[in-house]
């Protein structure tokens, strides 16, 4: 289908989900695990002003660099590792089809 | 004990627009708020992000849009207890609600307006093991008093400007030996407190430990060390007797999930009538509440804030009738004192 990818979202409990993802909405994968209902909080409600959308890029998807308020706020987050993102930042696009990422643990 | 008519939970946009519709019925508010100033997310998370959705406003920085709600209120004068968390709601013989803060502070009012977004502001936790345990034993979140942390060693984690002015503070001579422990490199506090921090490790005044973060906290009953994993390293154990993690806060829903309400997926339910919720006289508007079709933005929650003050009137005066009068009409009439 035109403007729509699939995208795999790994939850807490290791259970992937397959999602179905417009790429003409100006959506990001926060927004996108919202609507699917996965445990992804995104507070600041996408301006990279929290970190509860946090998440691995699992597969090798080329992604813009983080940008210094996005690598500020991996600050407040939790087992932070090099394929950490806000999943606010990450904008939904054609060329992310396939794109595979997982949800990171959360704090108490 | 702190008498009003509205107590407000909650002192973020929709919680101060309350204090200006109730204000025009003649009802006085009292809000109470866990962050230590009043704007709620608009002041704690994004004060200098713009608005755009605010109508007649283009363009508002959040922090701007509390300044004016706060004038806006004014007139009202409203009552505010900041930096207490309301707790425990009960009610008394006269049908009227009482509020007690973690702190102590009660409040009596017949009606309850929540307010509360997306809760309250509590520290973000590091997903450490047993970390409950030594709370209050050695692990703090907050630091109330330096003074508490006189000829200690200290450990402090996080990379903005609280874990940095902290560190400054307390290694020019308060504690015994301060380490900061940081997740990179790059700090993002304010640049002169990033070169400060720098200057004292580089004198031998704090321990720095970059690319590292604590795993493990160890002692019997009271903190006595902590296990730090740095990437040049590899683990080691380093001796703390307070360990000081400061990465931000984040909202919970916090006590008012105990107060009986209905709540579905951390928002309250209400009915669109009057944003009234399954207790009688307690409401709940703005993010907090739920119902179908609801959205999440400011100018709904003055929506909502300004329907429920008309319910709640009639629920304090039902002898009374009320008129809808215009401000262009009759101006803003504040209350004295």
């Amino acid at each position: 289908m035109d403007n729509m990818i699939r995208v795999h979202v790994t939850d807490r409990e290791g259970q992937v989900h397959e999602l179905d993802a417009p790429t003409d909405m100006g959506m990001n994968m926060m927004e996108l695990c919202k609507s699917a209902e996965l445990p992804v909080e995104g507070t600041c409600g996408g301006m990279a002003m929290c970190a509860s959308c946090h998440m691995y890029v699992e597969s090798d998807h080329d992604l813009p660099e983080k940008s210094d308020d996005e690598e500020d706020m991996l600050d407040e987050a939790f087992f932070v590792e090099e394929n950490s993102r806000l999943g606010c930042q990450i904008h939904l696009s054609d060329d992310l089809d396939g794109l595979k990422v997982k949800l990171a643990p959360v704090g108490n | 004990m702190i008498q009003t008519d509205i107590l407000i939970i909650g002192a973020g946009p929709c919680g101060l627009f309350t204090v200006f519709e109730a204000g025009l019925l003649k009802l006085r508010c009292h809000l109470i708020d866990a962050l230590p100033q009043p704007g709620g997310q608009c002041a704690e998370i994004y004060p200098k992000k713009p608005i755009y959705d605010i109508p007649a406003y283009p363009s508002i920085l959040a922090g701007e849009l509390v300044d004016r709600l706060m004038e806006q209120a004014e007139p009202f004068k409203p009552g505010f207890t900041l930096g207490e968390r309301a707790e425990q709601i009960e009610k008394d013989d006269e049908d009227q609600f009482i509020v007690t803060t973690n702190r102590g502070t009660q409040h009596r009012a017949p009606i309850i307006a929540i307010a509360g977004g997306l809760g309250c502001f509590e520290p973000r936790k590091p997903p450490v093991p047993n970390l409950a345990d030594y709370e209050d034993r050695g692990v703090e979140y907050i630091i109330k008093d330096p003074e508490f942390y006189r000829d200690k060693q200290v450990v402090i984690s996080g990379g903005g400007d609280s874990a940095l002015d902290w560190t400054i503070f307390l290694a020019e001579g308060v504690a015994s030996e301060v380490t900061l422990i940081h997740r990179r490199k790059e700090f993002r506090g304010h640049l002169d407190s990033v070169q400060k921090v720098m200057d004292l490790a580089a004198a031998g005044k704090i321990r720095l430990l970059t690319d590292a973060e604590v795993l493990e906290v160890h002692g019997d009953g009271e903190l006595d060390s902590l296990t730090v994993k740095t990437k040049a390293d590899g683990n080691q154990i380093i001796k703390a007797d307070h360990w000081v993690p400061l990465f931000g806060l984040s909202p919970k829903l916090g006590p008012i999930a105990d107060w009986n309400l209905n709540i579905t997926k951390n928002a309250v339910e209400v009915d669109t009538f009057d944003y009234s919720t399954n207790v009688p006289g307690i409401y709940a508007i703005g993010d907090i509440n739920t119902y179908p079709g609801k959205l999440k933005l400011i100018l709904c929650g003055f929506h909502e804030a300004t329907l429920m003050v008309q319910s709640a009137f009639k629920r304090i005066y039902p002898d009374k009738n009320l008129v809808l009068k215009y401000t262009t009409v009759n101006g803003v009439n504040g209350f004295e004192g």
